[in-house]
Parts: structure tokens; sequence; C-alpha cells
């Protein structure tokens, strides 16, 4: 089993210095976030955290292990890049006069789906979404006319095989847990607990 | 109708009073039936040390020397009674002294609520006097902590506080109390206490297929064994787990966190696991068939090499923390819950059996340790004095009864290997961080924790020095622990690594001691030192009889090594004998 790519959806609640203590959890293995992303979930109060790594699928089950242990973590799964649905925004700014004097540009752009947001005389500013290897190319395209800034987001994903978190939440909230709740499901399947 | 009346008016006359943040924390202190609180006061919290004035009935303090003594006293009493121990330290360096007693906490699964006072809110992030991000600091050296800014969280948040600290695996927990928050004057409704969080799911519904499972693994076995840790204890599931073994005839080995959980006679106690444990226990775990490891964490102390570790065994981990089932040695079946709980399940559907011949052949084995190792070690016939002969005579005159609180080193690993135990919480020890300093500080918690019982810590000369100051705590209080020093005028530890790995380059392991016996006198402590066999069972008699706090040094060979011993990156049964 090589490194590969996982995405870390993590459902907890919304408090100050979780992020820290999510964050430690890989620092202090030394494993590099490569992506990183907070925000709502499907559940009102819910939030959720979408973290990109590069590593042994044995770490990450471990990983996400110790993630769901924190107190304030609802839960913690983790899936390949097959499981999942995932998006990047980019944001390139170009000069307004490059474009204009080059059709080419214009091709390019509208080639890789690029959408003006900004128009101003001086500059313009473009955004697409998709996977890292797009927005990459239209770096690596727009590069000879004078790409002036680009940044580009978190991965956001979408875990292909989810039903939502909302009956888990409700599962979770039951002050007193009835016997058909499946709380220790990773024992179920061992290996392949955290994905859904 | 009549219900809604009647809870309408309960609503109405439901008693609020003014009160201020302190009170409330002190408040939730008694409702949680705490009695002891370690600390040390200091400006940010001055406001709670105010509001403990007028608790002084309700609740004891104990003004310790230095915050870190503060939280290894609040561990010592967690420790020796199953309760939360509780600690109070300021601000900045008040709170950072707190983190190796966090860090030691967190890694043998202690509970505890520690306080620490913070400056106003409106100061946070000025880098104002004594101010410090303590809840970043701390973040990753406890199971949760949280800043309070707003003095009508207090009764919510001590309530989760507890709440987490104790249920689950244990672990400590902190609080952060701005200073305007504990100043704050608000409308009290009373302390509920905490019985759910919808993100903390502390213990599992225990899943009866895996525990049949286990059953039916442990039946067909030959050659079964238990390995078992300090979650029998944090599980308060000693008879529980005596059943077990009994009923299933297994011998039970324990890592250094599960001694005293079975004591030390039973027939089915085979000794100590790990780097400086039994032969026997050691080598057979890579000759069982079964291996059945109990509220342990399969620590590399305690697993040598883990690619050689138990490889021929079916591997059965009964745990509460479902992030170690698999973290370290992948299981054959993994019951994750309380093992108060999967116990006596367990025990019901495993056949009464005994397991004669394989229990011998732990004999065989101790039998061969102890004319190899432990026959000279407790019984010498040198003119210097052994640790292990130490232990040996104390264990007369305990017979078993006391508490032992060690410190880190080669004593600790000794006293470990020798001490008797006949009741559970009675070994305390810094397990998993090794924290040298931690003896002395939470004997005196221990002794808060059990008044009723000796208490006893054995240290080396080196870890002695690092929280000696304790000394004063010990005075003030009258506190009645006895001290026994085991000086060999060396870091011990590293010197025997230095001796067999390194060439016996003995690189700054050579420690100098002060004149412990008037040391202690300068507190008021009365002692002795020893280095003659004759003067040693009368000078350990004449410590246990001596009405309050006692010190006496024992000075023992230099270079005597802890052996058995796995050498770090061997299998456990690479173990060497000398």
């Amino acid at each position: 089993m090589n490194k590969q790519e996982f995405t870390i959806t993590v459902y907890t609640e919304n408090h100050i210095g979780l992020l820290v203590r999510i964050a430690t959890m890989f620092s202090r293995r030394k494993i590099n976030i490569e992506s990183l992303n907070t925000s709502p979930s499907e559940e009102e109060g819910i939030h959720r955290f979408t973290i990109v790594i590069n590593e042994f699928e044995e770490v990450v089950r471990k990983l996400a292990r110790q993630i769901e242990k924190q107190v304030e973590v609802l839960k913690a799964y983790y899936n390949t890049n097959e499981e999942i649905v995932w998006q990047e925004l980019a944001l390139y700014k170009v000069s307004t006069d490059e474009i204009a004097e080059k059709v080419q540009v214009e091709r390019l752009l509208r080639e890789h789906g690029a959408r003006a947001v900004v128009i101003r005389k001086d500059y313009t500013v473009f955004e697409t979404s998709g996977h890292r290897e797009e927005t990459d190319k239209l770096v690596a395209v727009l590069a000879p006319y004078g790409l002036i800034e680009f940044v580009r987001s978190a991965r956001v994903a979408i875990i292909k095989a989810s039903h939502g978190f909302h009956e888990k939440l409700r599962e979770f909230e039951e002050a007193t847990p009835g016997e058909e709740q499946v709380e220790n499901e990773f024992l179920n399947k061992q290996d392949s607990v955290f994905t859904m | 109708m009549m219900e809604t009346l009647i809870a309408k008016k309960e609503t109405v006359e439901k008693q609020t009073q003014t009160i201020n943040g302190s009170q409330a924390v002190l408040e939730a202190f008694v409702a949680e039936g705490v009695d002891t609180i370690f600390g040390y006061p200091g400006g940010a919290i001055m406001p709670i040390y105010d509001a403990l004035y007028d608790y002084h009935d309700k609740l004891k303090h104990i003004l310790v020397r230095h915050e870190q003594g503060g939280i290894h006293a609040g561990q010592g009493y967690a420790r020796a009674s199953g309760r939360v121990g509780v600690v109070f330290g300021t601000s900045g360096p008040g709170a950072t002294n707190l983190v190796t007693g966090l860090a030691d906490a967190m890694i043998d699964s202690t509970p505890l609520v520690c306080i620490t006072g913070q400056v106003f809110a409106h100061l946070l992030g000025t880098d104002a006097f004594q101010e410090i991000d303590v809840i970043n600091i701390t973040t990753p050296v406890t199971k949760w902590n949280y800043q309070v800014t707003d003095a009508t969280e207090i009764p919510a948040v001590l309530a989760k506080a507890f709440y987490i600290a104790r249920t689950g695996r244990p672990g400590p927990v902190l609080i952060d109390i701005t200073k305007n928050a504990q100043l704050q004057q608000f409308e009290y409704e009373g302390y509920t206490p905490c019985t759910h969080i919808r993100s903390y799911r502390p213990k599992p519904i225990v899943r009866k297929e895996f525990v049949a499972e286990a059953a039916e693994l442990i039946n067909k076995a030959e050659k079964p064994f238990v390995i078992f840790g300090q979650g029998v204890i944090l599980g308060k599931a000693e008879k529980e787990f005596k059943a077990f073994i009994e009923k299933a005839g297994i011998p039970a080995a324990w890592t250094v966190m599960g001694l005293s959980a079975l004591e030390t006679d039973h027939p089915l106690n085979v000794g100590m696991l790990g780097m400086h444990g039994n032969y026997g226990p050691n080598v057979l775990t890579n000759d069982c068939d079964v291996l059945i490891a109990i509220g342990m964490r399969f620590d590399d102390r305690v697993t040598g090499r883990l690619d050689k570790y138990a490889k021929q065994a079916k591997v059965i981990h009964l745990d509460i923390d479902p992030s170690e089932i698999d973290k370290n040695v992948k299981t054959t079946v993994g019951v994750w819950g309380d093992c108060k709980e999967t116990l006596p399940l367990l025990t019901k559907l495993v056949e009464a059996k005994q397991h004669s011949a394989w229990v011998q052949r732990f004999h065989d084995h101790m039998a061969e340790e102890v004319k190899e190792v432990i026959h000279a070690e407790l019984n010498p016939s040198g003119e210097i004095l052994t640790m292990g002969e130490v232990i040996r005579n104390l264990n007369e005159l305990t017979e078993g009864n006391a508490i032992i609180v060690t410190d880190v080193g080669q004593h600790q690993m000794v006293a470990c290997r020798y001490a008797k135990f006949n009741k559970t919480k009675s070994n305390i020890t810094s397990g998993g961080l090794g924290t040298m300093g931690f003896g002395l500080p939470a004997a005196i918690g221990a002794k808060f924790g059990a008044p009723d019982r000796q208490v006893i810590t054995i240290i080396g000369d080196g870890g002695f020095q690092m929280t000696l100051q304790e000394l004063g705590t010990i005075m003030q209080n009258e506190i009645d622990v006895k001290i026994l020093i085991l000086n060999n005028q060396f870091l011990g530890m590293v010197r025997q690594w230095q001796q067999l790995f390194m060439d016996k380059r003995y690189s700054f392991v050579d420690i100098a001691s002060p004149d412990y016996v008037t040391l202690a006198k300068a507190y008021r402590i009365e002692g002795q030192s020893v280095s003659k066999r004759e003067d040693l069972h009368n000078a350990l008699s004449t410590m246990l009889r001596h009405k309050g706090s006692y010190l006496l040094e024992v000075m023992v060979g230099k270079e005597n090594n802890v052996f058995p011993m796995v050498p770090q990156g061997c299998s456990v049964s690479e173990i060497r004998l000398k």
C-alpha cells in the first residue's frame, strides 16, 4: 500500500480552540495538511472540517479515531478520492489590457471554464472551480501573459455514499442510547470503518 | 392539567441567589463531593482564593510549594482514591508549571480538574502581566480544556469538566477563568451535574457478538494468556477481573500501571510485563495462542519490538477507548467497552478450566529467574546493599498493605518488581510519561486520597532533588508520608544504559546529594541514613512506626543494574537475564 490522497471529514461542535486541537493531531505526527476547510454542515450548529492529507491508509485510520476521540468531535470519516465528489475554487488576477489586446487569452479562459468576477480598467479577476490539476493548468496557461495574483481554496468534498448527518446527530443527542444504535460500528468492519 | 400547574409553580419557586463566579466554582466543587484542593495562589486567581476563605469548613486547601507539586499531588489523590483530583494555579507561570503534570495525567489516564486564573478578558492577547495562552499550551495534554470569560457559564462548564474528567477513559481537564468572570456577580440557579454531552460518548453499548467471539477463542485456547493494565483499576473492575481469570484458569501478567489490581500472591498472578518485567511473561507472550489484553495500551515498554510481538497469537483486546484497539497491535477480536461490563459477560461465556501445565511453565521460568537474578537481588551476599533487599525488608514489615508511591528510574522498576500488594490502588507511579520528581508530591496527594492507609514513597536521589521543595508542604500540614530514598549516587537508569549500550561512557550521570537527613531536619522531619545491612530492617521499622512523616536514606550499590531487561529494539523473547 502506498501513500495516497485521503479526505477526512469531521463533524464537530462549533467551539473556539477546536481547530488547534484538530490541527495538533496532524502536526504531532509530523503529517502535512494539504488543505483544510471549515464550514457549516447540513445540520444547524454542526461544523464540518474537510482535511486533505497524503498518507498510508493505516495512518489515516488511526488518525481518524484519534480525532473522533476528542470531546467536541461528533464523527470523523475518511475517504479516498474515488469515494467523494470534490471541488476547489481558484481566483486569477490578470491585466485587463492584456486580455483586451490578445484575443487568445480570452479564448483560453473560456476553454478552461473561467468566469470573470470583477472587471476593472487595470485588472480582471477570473474564477474557476474544479480539481487541483484543472485549476493548476490555467495557471500555467496564463503565466506567459502575466498572471498578477493567484489563489486557490481548500478542498470541499461530498461523500458519495453518505446519507447526511441528521440521523447520527439525533442518535447522539439521545441521553440514553438504545441497543439499536451502532456506536461501535467500526468493530463490525474493522478496516473499512470510517468510510460510510 | 394538574401536572402543568405543579410544574409551573416549581419554576416560579426556583430559588436564585446572587453570587460571583468564584463562589460558583467552589459551589460546584462542593456539589461534586470534592474535599481537598491542591494549589498555589497568585494575582489572577485571587478572587477564587478570596471566596475559598469562607469555604474552609467544606473544602480543604493544601498550599504546595510549586504548581508542579500541586498537580502531582492531585494525581496521587486521584490514583489513591479513585476520585477526581482538583488543582488550583494562577495565570502565566502558575499555569505553565502545571504542564508536566497534565501530560503525566493525560498519558496515565488520571482524572483531574485544574482551574487556572487568567487575566481580565479585556486584556487577553495584550501580553498583560502573567498572561499566557494556557488553552493552546495545554491542548495536546488535556482531555478537554475551556476558557471562561463570563461567570454565568461556570456552573455548566464545571459540571462538564467533572463529567469528562472521570468518565470513559479518564483524563485531565483544565478550565481557565478570567479574573473578571471570577469577580462577576450573577443569578445562580444551583448546580446540575452533567450526564450527557452529544459529541462525547464515554462508553458504548457493549456488543455481545464480539464478547461471544472472544469467549469462543478463549474456550478453544490451549495456552491463553491475560495481560492487564490500569483499565481494571480505573474501571473499578478488580473483582470482575479476578472472577474471569479464576473461572477460565488463565495466567495473568500486569503492566506497571496495572500493578496492584490483582494481589501479588494470587496463584494466577505470574508477574510483570515489559522491559524490566519478569522472564516468563515476556518470553511466553511469544508462545501463547490467545493473548487477552484488558485495559492496557501496548506501550512500547511493554511490547518491545512490535513486529516480533505475539505474532503467533490471536489477540483479544478489551478497552474503553476505541482508538486503542488496533493502534499498536492488530487484534483478532476487539471488545470496546467498560471492562466492568464486558468482563462479567465474558466470564459467563467462558468454560471453567485449569491450564495447569501452561501455568506451570510460568512457574518454571520464574524459578529460573529466581536462580539467575532475583535471589541475588533480594538476598545479596556482598557487603553493599541492593535496592531489592530494601524492598524485601519493606514487604516483611508492610505485609503488602501499604500504598507505594514511586518516582522514576531504577528504584521504580525494582519497587514494581518486588513490592507486595494486597489491595488495589496501592501502586502509584508515573508510568507513561516517566516524570522524575513525581514521587514526593504524589505521595502527599495519596495520603489525602487514602488517609487511613500507610503511604510510603520510594524515590531515587535524582528524582528527590527535582521536587524536594514539597518537604515544606509536608512540614506545614503535618502529612504522614514515609520517604524512602534509595541513594546510589548516580542517575542510575541512565547510567545502566550507558554501561550496557554506550561503552560505559558515564556522561553526566554522577549526581551529588546534599545531606538528606539534615535537610529533612530543617523541615522538622525526622530521619536517618543507613548503609549497613544490620541496620536496614530496624531503620525501616523505625520509619514505619514513627508517628508522622519520616525520611530514611538507604545507601545502595552504585553500579547495580536492573535485570531482566528487554533491550530497546529487541523482541520480548530476547529478554536478558544479565
